[in-house]
């Protein structure tokens, strides 16, 4: 059967699946921040899907992502430059800011998963995988050296690439790409 | 003592001499620490603390366009460029849902080749230096030459080679590719050949990698091992034959798998890929030779490249493992977001359990074995 | 004759056991080879048998600081990693040179982010710069022969720089 509908058909009566898209061929299943250790679970154990590799987690700031493209202003109509803009179009409240993503594999049919997780600004927190797959370790660190997104039951949530005291998270979209003029100090015992 | 004291002491540190391995050590690993508690020579606890190659390329990703990236790509990986410049450039192909001419994926699968044997010559020769064994190395990176001779006349560089563009390839490989291949063969097997008699059957090598660092299969697979250390494990996984891209399914060819898992194993694993190389190298050059000499190289993409809104991941073999590359876009000339998925990332941090009850000077062999490459760690 | 002077343009003694003392030094440059990154690939290539460096007098490359001459630095260095740098330079004993070797030593290079250092010149003096990206081993050879060259116009004894330790002779 079709990994769509297999997976539809096992996550999808107890409404652990939120949406799922298909871009190229790569299938992205979301699912509830809350359920994400049950969907796993579920995703390895069962014999019809049996994802048994983890094979990345990483973050993602959608920020920017539906920032309206700047139009370059015609030199020839001055006055007419303020209404040009289109105005932003009224939307609902705008979807979660981060994704926490999860590339599933699984070895005997080799078909990829994409699992994700939406979070909001102000609930940073995701379950950790450590406890299935321990391939999620430095992973999740890093997101949290990137983001911020804490992760509840990591054997060691420390930052992983920059520096303990860097006191900002680069990876957001508000961060600029040259830094803030951070240095490190290392203070020596001798 | 140390700047970053260990998660869990639970330990007597009264008892543990703490070493740090620190970011400048004699191994020419790339920079990488390693704080150990070792109970006089066997060690007890062993952390890696890394970072210290961080160039922030994730981030430098989403201000540039999708072509500027690639140079940015070499510097991953920098003992093999090739397979990095690819895996970006397919994943942007598939993003944009673009394919990419036989001849191309020829020309690609005979350069990547190359890079994978340029990439486990300098594994085993830096490998025999740790452990003390120079004369491997010496044999291996003459060799090397030769091959960095060819990228340099195909690319125009030695080592940071931007191979390709999106949608294929930039030039056609040149007339005299031949000569120089039936030239470059017997000198790869020569030496390999004498890399073997050095190593393969002396007394002391084989006491020193024999058994050091072993790893089960289930252990591999649920911390995210690839590559050549999951086959030496005795997981038969190779992406060039389980998900085949650029046309590997139609070269024959064998896949090398151990037993143990331990530094001997990985090291066998990567000098029977030499060979088997060597023999797809052949059966690609063979069908390139029957390709019309005007077959196209590129296929029709835009002069700017701005690819439908979406997210893909895309993923091929690399001499490390698995090296992919998840693109998301959001319609404009810039990537949104870029994500290396690096092979000896996941290796790494598998370090504590490698090497709990090894002794030190094991703990640098294990090392060399992964493949640590700091640019890809780091990246 | 036969004063020792402290101060530049010694005496006869004086310049006869500079030239002397420059004649050791430039036969045998101890290169600290502080590879990072990319470069530090091609130093490795400058190492090894192809492109050798030891004929030079560069036969003991030693990763104790304490025991080199030269320090080249191959490859980026960040900002979690400058700290560490400036400490092993500053263990290093005089007189001492540094190499810059390529563009993310000598300037950042590609990379202008928030974690690299926008070139070691920020923190240590640099004698010799090295562009290329990464350079060709021959290219370290002629930085290493440019060295030999400075240090035969170098005057370990008599620059001012050294004069307080001559005082009262």
């Amino acid at each position: 059967m079709d990994l769509k509908k297999r997976v539809e058909q096992y996550l999808g009566p107890e409404g652990l699946v939120v949406a799922m898209t298909e871009c190229q061929g790569d299938l992205s299943a979301e699912v509830p921040k809350r359920n994400i250790l049950d969907v796993m679970h579920l995703l390895r154990d069962t014999p019809d899907l049996g994802f048994n590799f983890l094979s990345d987690v990483f973050g993602v700031d959608n920020l920017d992502l539906n920032k309206p493209k700047k139009k370059p202003k015609k030199k020839t109509e001055e006055g007419e430059g303020a209404e040009a803009e289109e105005e932003p179009k009224e939307k609902g409240p705008s979807p979660p800011r981060y994704e926490v993503v999860y590339l599933l594999l699984c070895f005997e049919r080799n078909e990829r998963l994409q699992v994700k997780v939406r979070v909001a600004e102000d609930d940073m927190e995701v379950d950790s995988l450590y406890p299935i797959w321990k391939a999620s370790d430095w992973p999740e660190r890093e997101i949290f050296d990137m983001f911020g997104i804490r992760f509840k039951g990591h054997p060691n949530l420390k930052r992983l690439l920059m520096w303990d005291d860097f006191p900002a998270h680069p990876l957001r979209k508000d961060y600029p790409l040259e830094g803030q003029g951070e240095e490190r100090h290392l203070v020596y015992d001798d | 003592m140390n700047q970053n004291p260990t998660s869990q002491t639970s330990y007597e540190s009264d008892n543990y001499v703490t070493i740090n391995i620190g970011p400048s050590h004699p191994s020419m690993h790339g920079t990488l620490r390693i704080i150990t508690m070792t109970d006089g020579e066997t060690i007890v606890k062993a952390e890696p603390d890394i970072g210290y190659l961080h160039r922030g390329v994730e981030k430098l990703g989403e201000s540039l366009t999708y072509h500027q990236f690639i140079p940015i790509t070499d510097r991953l990986n920098y003992c093999s460029a090739i397979p990095n410049n690819v895996s970006y450039e397919m994943a942007v192909e598939k993003l944009m849902g673009v394919e990419v001419p036989e001849k191309a994926q020829l020309i690609r699968v005979i350069m990547m080749e190359l890079a994978r044997i340029a990439d486990h010559q300098v594994c085993i020769g830096i490998l025999g230096v740790d452990l003390g064994a120079f004369t491997p190395f010496f044999y291996l990176i003459i060799q090397r030459e030769e091959i960095y001779e060819i990228f340099e006349w195909f690319n125009g560089a030695r080592l940071t080679n931007t191979f390709g563009r999106i949608g294929g390839v930039d030039a056609d490989l040149p007339d005299d590719f031949e000569e120089r291949w039936e030239e470059l063969k017997p000198n790869v097997r020569k030496a390999n050949e004498e890399t073997e008699k050095l190593l393969t059957h002396n007394r002391i090598w084989m006491d020193r990698t024999i058994g050091i660092s072993a790893f089960s299969a289930e252990d591999a697979l649920n911390r995210g091992f690839t590559g050549p250390c999951l086959r030496a494990c005795g997981v038969k996984r190779d992406l060039r034959i389980d998900e085949p891209y650029c046309m590997y399914d139609k070269f024959k060819f064998e896949v090398p798998v151990g037993k143990n898992g331990d530094v001997f194993d990985r090291y066998i694993v990567r000098m029977i890929e030499m060979e088997e190389s060597l023999k797809i190298i052949d059966q690609a050059y063979k069908l390139y030779k029957e390709m019309p000499s005007d077959a196209p190289l590129m296929a029709r993409v835009p002069k700017v490249i701005k690819p439908p809104a979406g997210e893909v991941y895309s993923a091929l073999e690399s001499p490390n493992g698995e090296l992919g590359f998840f693109v998301k876009s959001n319609g404009s000339a810039n990537p949104y977001r870029i994500r290396i998925r690096p092979p000896c990332y996941m290796m790494f941090q598998a370090l504590p359990e490698l090497v709990k009850g090894e002794m030190v000077a094991d703990l640098i062999a294990c090392i060399s074995s992964l493949n640590i490459i700091a640019g890809e760690l780091d990246r | 004759m036969g004063e020792i002077q402290a101060y530049n343009g010694g005496g006869w003694i004086a310049t006869k056991l500079e030239w002397l003392i420059n004649w050791g030094r430039k036969r045998s440059p101890w290169p600290l080879p502080f590879g990072t990154a990319c470069c530090g690939i091609e130093m490795m290539c400058a190492l090894a048998a192809g492109y050798d460096m030891a004929r030079f007098g560069a036969e003991r490359p030693s990763f104790s600081p304490r025991q080199a001459d030269v320090l080249i630095q191959a490859g980026t260095i960040n900002l979690k990693l400058a700290p560490v740098f400036k400490k092993i330079y500053d263990q290093m004993a005089e007189p001492r040179c540094v190499i810059s070797m390529g563009a993310c030593a000598s300037s950042g290079g590609v990379f202008r982010t928030y974690a690299t250092l926008q070139g070691i010149d920020k923190l240590v003096p640099v004698d010799i710069y090295i562009p290329g990206c990464p350079p060709r081993p021959e290219a370290l050879l002629q930085a290493l022969l440019m060295f030999i060259e400075k240090t035969e116009k170098s005057q370990p004894i008599t620059h001012k720089k050294y004069s307080d330790l001559l005082v009262g002779t």
